[in-house]
């Protein structure tokens, strides 16, 4: 029996940004990502949602010590979206348009990064309570 | 006496900062809702309103027409804006969730009928943070 688990853990920012492409014109942006691309943006409470799969270490019972991943999330994630504009202050989004789905493919790349290869990573982003995605699926 | 309560929501950039202050005094009093480029917040309204019920209907107020009300004077000119820049009834004030609620008190309650008095603007700026007026 594998003895694979999944192990979660929720934080939360709180962002400006707007949905912008530089290849559209601004009439084709205005119909594209109507009031989402209003010129002085608007924000949302981003909750952020981590799952780590992994195998339980025999010697501490844990896939990740969830302090260690909370952590990670904290310095990588958090300090650099919370209380910041996405457009214009996080330097992943400088020309990305950051649409949820953008927003947790670059959360993926960055904690990918400082994960080791045994696990098994995936992201879901809630921009409202009522849309979110998922990265991978 | 009958209580009548509608939710709803909108999405806005915002910051927190006194233009009468310097940077340094900004950031130290608001720390990182200073944030020059702003930041943004899932605003959920709760708005309450109170009377009699009217005989012939057996409403307060038709729950529909107060959400009309809401989305016209306060969903829309609020909602993916940003409520230093944007919002003329937010000009000059400082946009706290306080200052907030007080606004949007002031926008509703000249639209309500004349037996019907509003009760309480519930706001929440995130789902741990919210305020709460009740007009005086």
């Amino acid at each position: 029996m594998s003895n694979k688990v999944a192990v979660f853990r929720k934080e939360h920012f709180n962002a400006a940004h707007r949905l912008h492409s530089d290849k559209l014109s601004d009439a084709e942006n205005a119909a594209t990502f109507g009031k989402c691309n209003y010129a002085n943006y608007h924000g949302h409470n981003y909750d952020l949602i981590v799952r780590v799969i992994g195998e339980i270490d025999p010697i501490t019972g844990f896939v990740i010590d969830t302090k260690v991943l909370s952590e990670l999330m904290r310095v990588h994630i958090i300090e650099r979206f919370d209380h910041k504009n996405l457009n214009l202050d996080v330097k992943e989004f400088k020309d990305l348009n950051p649409t949820a789905e953008n927003i947790a493919m670059v959360i993926y790349t960055i904690l990918k990064q400082q994960l080791d290869n045994r696990y098994d990573l995936k992201i879901t982003l809630y921009e409202t309570e009522r849309n979110y995605v998922e990265f991978p699926c | 006496m009958i209580f009548l309560t509608r939710h709803e929501h909108f999405n806005a950039a915002h910051k927190l900062y006194n233009t009468g202050w310097s940077e340094e005094k900004n950031q130290e009093v608001f720390g990182k809702c200073a944030n020059a480029n702003w930041h943004g917040h899932n605003y959920e309204l709760i708005v309450t309103i109170k009377g009699e019920i009217e005989k012939e209907t057996g409403f307060l107020m038709d729950a529909k027409k107060l959400s009309e009300i809401l989305q016209t004077y306060v969903c829309e000119p609020l909602d993916h804006r940003n409520l230093n820049m944007d919002v003329p009834f937010m000009a000059g004030v400082l946009a706290s969730t306080e200052n907030l609620a007080i606004a949007i008190w002031q926008q509703i309650t000249p639209h309500l009928p004349t037996n019907v008095k509003l009760h309480c603007v519930k706001l929440y700026e995130t789902p741990r943070i919210c305020v709460e007026y009740f007009g005086n």
